[in-house]
C-alpha cells in the first residue's frame, strides 16, 4: 500500500458512500428545519418559541391569527362578550375529534382551560388569571366568567391557552403527557428523537382535511443557520424558519428557492436597571431619565438593524413595531442627535457617564452591543461590554447584577403581553425594576378596555411615561426569515411566527 | 488472578463515589438558575417555585445529592428537566450514534493515519513523506467545523451526494445511515488520522534502525515483509495504546463536529443541557460516560494482567 492508494481509497470511500446517498423524493412528507429543539410537547407546560411551532402542526387552538393578526375562528367558530364584559361565550366547532378519536366538546374545552388553570407547574395560570369559572352551556358551547374585564383574552387563546388537548389521554398520561401528545390538530405525533426529530403524520380525521395536503411532517432541529440553509440547499430539508440575514443576498438569485419574511411581534431592546437594585442608583443611566434620554439619541436604530441584521428588520421604539394597529403615535420614534445628547448629558451634570451592558453570547446580541458601544461612545458614554452566557445573565438580571442588558422578547399577538410583564411592579419580567402606581393602573385600565380606539388611547397614556422613563430602549423588531422550495406553495406570513401548515402544498 | 480481581474492583467503588461526587458538586457550581432558564419567557413565579419544589433545587446541596444518588443506585438518572424524558432514555438514544460515529472516525484515522506513517517513514526524505507531513499539519491545524461545513457545502450543497446533516440508524436504513455519518466521521478520523500518522513515522523510524530488522533485510526477506510483518508489528503497540485513548475521547461525544452535522449524540446532548442548565442530563451522562471510562481501565488492566505473566508475580 502506498499513499496513493490510500488517498484513492478514501476517495472510493466518498463516491461509494455518495452512491448510498438515499435521498429519496418523498412528495408526501414535509421536512420543516427548525433553529432549536423544541421542550416539553405540552400546551399547558410548554414554554418555548420555538415548541409554537410544532404546535402549530400538532394542536389546533379556539381561534387564530392571520396575517394582520386579526383574530380568525379555529376551534371556536363565535363568540360574543356579556354581563359587563365579564363573560365571554365561545361555541365551539362541531364534529371535531381528537386524535385518539375523542370528540372534541364543550366540556373538553372547560376541561383544557381548568388543566391550563390548575396544573402543577402550569405555564398558561397568570394568562387564565381572570377566568374564575367555566360553564358548560350545552355540548357546544361554553361560558367562561370573568373576575374582571380582559381584552387580551381572545388574543390569549390564539396560543397555547387556547390549545385543546384530549381529556383521555391527558388523564391517562399525567404530567408526562407531553412525550406522547394528542391534540386535534392536522397532524399526529408519531415520534420524538430528542435534538434529531419530531415526526407527525396525518390525522385522518381532521376537520379542515381540505387544507391538508401531506401525510407526515417532519421537524427538524439544526442550530447552525449555515447548516440549516444547506440542508435546504441540497434537498433535505423543505422548508427553513430563522435562516441568518447574512445569508438573504446568497438565497436570492437562486430561483429553486423563495424567501418569506415579516415583521416580528417582539422586540430587540436594552432593559436598564432603574430600580431594580442599588446598582440602578450607582449609576448615572440608572438614575436619571435625562441620562437615558441622552443615551437613546445618541443611537442610530436604522444604523443598528442595518449591522445587526442587514437591514433585515424595523426600527421600533415601543412594544409594538410602527406597523401594528396599537402602536401610540403621539411617542414617535426620535431620531440620532449627538449634539442634542451631549447637551442634555450637560443638563444632567454628568461627563463621559460609563456603565456596563451585559449581553447574551448570542451573534446577533454582540453585534447590538458593539454598535451601539460604538455609537454611544460619540455622545462621550463609555459602554462596558460583558458577554455572558445567557442562562448567567438571566440570573444576574433576575437579582438585579447589572446595569444594562441586551434583552429580546418573542412577542405575543397582543400588546398586553409585551408589556404587562415588564412595567408593572414585581412583575416576573420587569427587569428594569420599574415601579410606580400610576404605571401600573394605567395598564390594569388599558386591559379592561374591549374598544380598540379606547385601547389605544390607553396606551397612548403608558408610551408617554414609557418615553419619558426610558427604562427599556428599543431598537427594532426583527424580520422573520423564511425559506422554502418554490415548489412548496400556500404559505402565510403571520407576524408571531408559526408555520402555519393548513394550505401549504407541493406544486 | 481472583484476588487482583477483588482488589481492582475495591478501588472501583470509592473512585465512582469520587467521581460522582465530583460531577454533581461541578454541576452545582454552574452560574444562573436552573428553575429561572426552565420556567421560560414569562417565569411566572408559580412556576419557578414549582419547578424548585419538584427538582430538589430548594434543597441543600448534599439533600439534592442524595436524592440523586439514591435514584442512580435504582437505575433511575431523573427526568430531562426540559423535555421531561427520562435521562436513561435519552443516553440509550444517543449511545448507539455515538458508537457508529466514533467507530467509523477510527476507521477512517486507522486507515489514513497507519498507511501514511509507514509511507512516511519507509519512503524517508522523499516527495511521498513530506507530502505526507504536509497531510498530517493540515489535519492537525484544520478546525473541526470549518472542515465540516466545508464539506457539506461541496459534497450536499454543489454535488447533492451525501445529505448535509443529520442522522440515520443502520437498522433502519444501512446505505442512508453510511450517507449520512460518512462526512462527520471523516471530520473527526482526519483529525486523529494526523496524530497517528505522527506516531506511526516516528515508531516506524525507530524500528527500522533495529537489529532484527537489518537481520531480517540480512536473511534476504522481501522489502514488504520487512516492512508489515517485522517492523509494523512492534510499531504498532505505541499506535494502539495511543488509537484506544483517542476512541475513549471520541465516545465521550464529539461536541463541534456533532453540532454541525446535527448528530444527536452525546456530544450534543450535554452542551445542550449544559446551556438549558438541565442537570439531570449533564449529571447522567457524565457519570456514564466517566464509568465506561473506568470499565476499559480495569478491563486493560486485566488485560496486562493475563498477557504479561510478570505481573502475576
Amino acid at each position: 500500500m502506498n499513499f496513493m492508494s490510500v488517498t484513492r481509497g478514501l476517495g472510493l470511500a466518498f463516491v461509494l458512500a455518495a452512491g448510498l446517498t438515499a435521498n429519496p423524493s418523498q412528495a408526501q412528507t414535509l421536512r420543516i428545519g427548525l433553529a432549536e429543539d423544541p421542550d416539553v410537547l405540552d400546551p399547558t407546560l410548554a414554554r418555548t418559541f420555538v415548541g409554537r411551532i410544532v404546535f402549530a402542526g400538532l394542536c389546533d387552538k379556539l381561534f387564530d391569527l392571520d396575517e394582520k393578526l386579526n383574530l380568525v375562528p379555529q376551534l371556536a367558530t363565535a363568540y360574543e362578550w356579556g354581563g359587563d364584559n365579564k363573560s365571554l361565550l365561545i361555541k365551539i366547532r362541531e364534529g371535531v375529534t381528537f386524535h385518539d378519536g375523542e370528540k372534541l366538546d364543550a366540556a373538553a374545552v372547560k376541561f383544557n382551560l381548568e388543566r391550563h388553570k390548575t396544573m402543577a407547574g402550569s405555564n398558561r395560570r397568570t394568562e387564565l388569571t381572570q377566568i374564575t369559572s367555566i360553564d358548560v352551556v350545552d355540548s357546544y358551547t361554553v361560558k367562561l366568567n370573568l373576575s374582571a374585564p380582559f381584552a387580551p383574552l381572545l388574543a390569549v387563546l390564539t396560543d397555547r391557552s387556547g390549545m385543546m388537548v384530549s381529556p383521555k389521554a391527558a388523564q391517562e398520561l399525567g404530567d408526562r403527557f407531553g412525550t406522547r401528545p394528542v391534540c386535534s390538530g392536522p397532524f399526529k405525533f408519531v415520534e420524538r428523537i430528542a435534538q434529531d426529530r419530531i415526526v407527525l403524520e396525518r390525522h385522518a380525521g381532521y376537520w379542515n382535511s381540505k387544507e391538508i395536503h401531506f401525510d407526515r411532517l417532519i421537524y427538524l432541529p439544526i442550530v447552525d443557520a449555515t447548516v440549516r440553509l444547506a440542508n435546504l440547499k441540497s434537498g433535505q430539508l423543505d422548508f427553513i424558519e430563522r435562516m441568518a440575514a447574512s445569508d438573504v443576498p446568497g438565497l436570492r438569485g437562486d430561483n429553486r428557492f423563495k424567501l418569506a419574511k415579516i415583521v416580528e411581534i417582539g422586540y430587540q431592546g436594552i432593559t436598564i436597571n432603574v430600580g431594580k437594585s442599588d446598582l440602578a442608583k450607582g449609576n448615572p443611566l440608572g438614575r436619571d431619565a435625562k441620562v437615558r434620554e441622552a443615551f437613546e439619541l445618541a443611537i442610530d436604530r436604522q444604523g443598528v438593524v442595518q449591522v445587526v441584521m442587514e437591514g433585515e428588520g424595523q426600527p421600533g421604539n415601543q412594544w409594538v413595531s410602527p406597523e401594528n394597529s396599537y402602536y401610540a403615535k403621539g411617542s414617535p420614534m426620535v431620531k440620532r442627535d449627538v449634539n442634542k445628547a451631549k447637551q442634555l448629558l450637560r443638563e444632567a451634570g454628568v461627563t463621559n457617564p460609563s456603565f456596563t451592558l451585559m449581553t447574551p453570547t448570542t451573534s446577533d446580541a454582540q453585534k447590538v452591543a458593539q454598535v451601539v458601544q460604538a455609537m454611544a461612545k460619540e455622545a462621550g458614554f463609555d459602554v462596558k461590554i460583558q458577554s455572558t452566557e445567557f442562562a448567567t445573565s438571566l440570573g444576574l438580571a433576575d437579582k438585579g447584577q447589572f446595569e444594562a442588558y441586551v434583552l429580546a422578547w418573542s412577542g405575543r399577538p397582543d400588546p398586553d403581553g409585551n408589556l404587562q410583564q415588564f412595567y408593572t411592579c414585581n412583575a416576573p419580567n420587569n427587569y428594569s425594576g420599574f415601579c410606580t402606581k400610576e404605571m401600573d393602573d394605567l395598564i390594569q385600565d388599558s386591559r379592561t378596555k374591549l374598544d380598540p380606539k379606547e385601547r389605544l388611547a390607553a396606551y397612548e397614556k403608558i408610551a408617554a411615561i414609557a418615553a419619558r422613563e426610558k427604562p427599556i430602549v428599543y431598537l427594532y423588531h426583527r424580520n422573520w426569515l423564511w425559506a422554502h422550495t418554490t415548489k412548496l406553495s400556500g404559505l402565510r406570513t403571520v407576524p408571531d411566527g408559526m408555520v402555519r401548515v393548513q394550505g401549504l402544498k407541493f406544486n | 488472578m481472583f484476588s487482583y480481581l477483588v482488589q481492582r474492583l475495591g478501588t472501583i467503588i470509592p473512585t465512582l463515589f469520587f467521581v460522582s461526587i465530583l460531577i454533581f458538586s461541578l454541576q452545582q457550581l454552574l452560574p444562573g438558575d436552573a428553575a429561572l432558564i426552565l420556567a421560560g419567557e414569562d417565569r411566572d413565579p408559580n412556576v419557578v417555585a414549582y419547578l424548585r419544589a419538584k427538582f430538589h433545587l430548594d434543597e441543600p446541596l448534599p439533600v439534592r445529592y442524595l436524592y440523586w444518588i439514591g435514584g442512580v443506585l435504582q437505575g433511575d438518572l431523573g427526568d430531562s428537566l426540559r423535555i421531561q424524558q427520562p435521562v436513561l432514555d435519552l443516553i440509550l438514544q444517543k449511545l448507539p450514534v455515538t458508537v457508529q460515529l466514533a467507530s467509523m472516525a477510527m476507521v477512517i484515522a486507522l486507515v489514513i493515519g497507519i498507511s501514511a506513517g509507514i509511507v512516511s517513514a519507509v519512503l524517508k526524505d522523499s516527495v511521498w513523506d513530506y507530502a505526507a507531513n504536509v497531510v498530517a499539519l493540515w489535519g492537525l491545524s484544520t478546525p473541526n467545523f470549518w472542515l465540516g461545513i466545508m464539506l457539506i457545502l461541496l459534497f450536499s450543497v454543489s454535488l447533492g451526494w451525501l445529505p448535509a446533516s443529520g442522522y440515520v440508524s443502520p437498522f433502519e436504513d444501512l446505505k442512508a445511515s453510511l450517507a449520512s455519518m460518512i462526512m462527520p466521521a471523516f471530520v473527526l478520523g482526519n483529525a486523529i488520522a494526523a496524530v497517528l500518522m505522527r506516531h506511526t513515522r516516528s515508531a516506524m523510524l525507530q524500528v527500522l534502525n533495529a537489529d532484527y530488522v537489518r537481520t531480517a533485510r540480512a536473511k534476504g526477506l522481501v522489502e514488504r515483509i520487512v516492512v508489515l510483518k517485522h517492523a509494523l508489528r512492534n510499531a504498532l503497540i505505541p499506535i494502539i495504546t495511543l488509537g484506544a485513548l483517542e476512541f475513549g475521547t471520541l465516545l465521550s461525544g464529539a461536541v463541534l463536529t456533532e453540532q454541525v452535522f446535527t448528530i444527536p449524540g452525546f456530544g450534543k446532548l450535554i452542551v445542550d443541557a449544559v446551556f438549558n442548565r438541565d442537570y439531570a442530563v449533564v449529571q447522567g451522562v457524565v457519570l456514564v460516560t466517566a464509568t465506561t471510562y473506568i470499565t476499559l481501565n480495569l478491563l486493560a488492566d486485566l488485560a496486562y494482567f493475563l498477557v504479561n505473566p510478570r505481573l502475576r508475580g
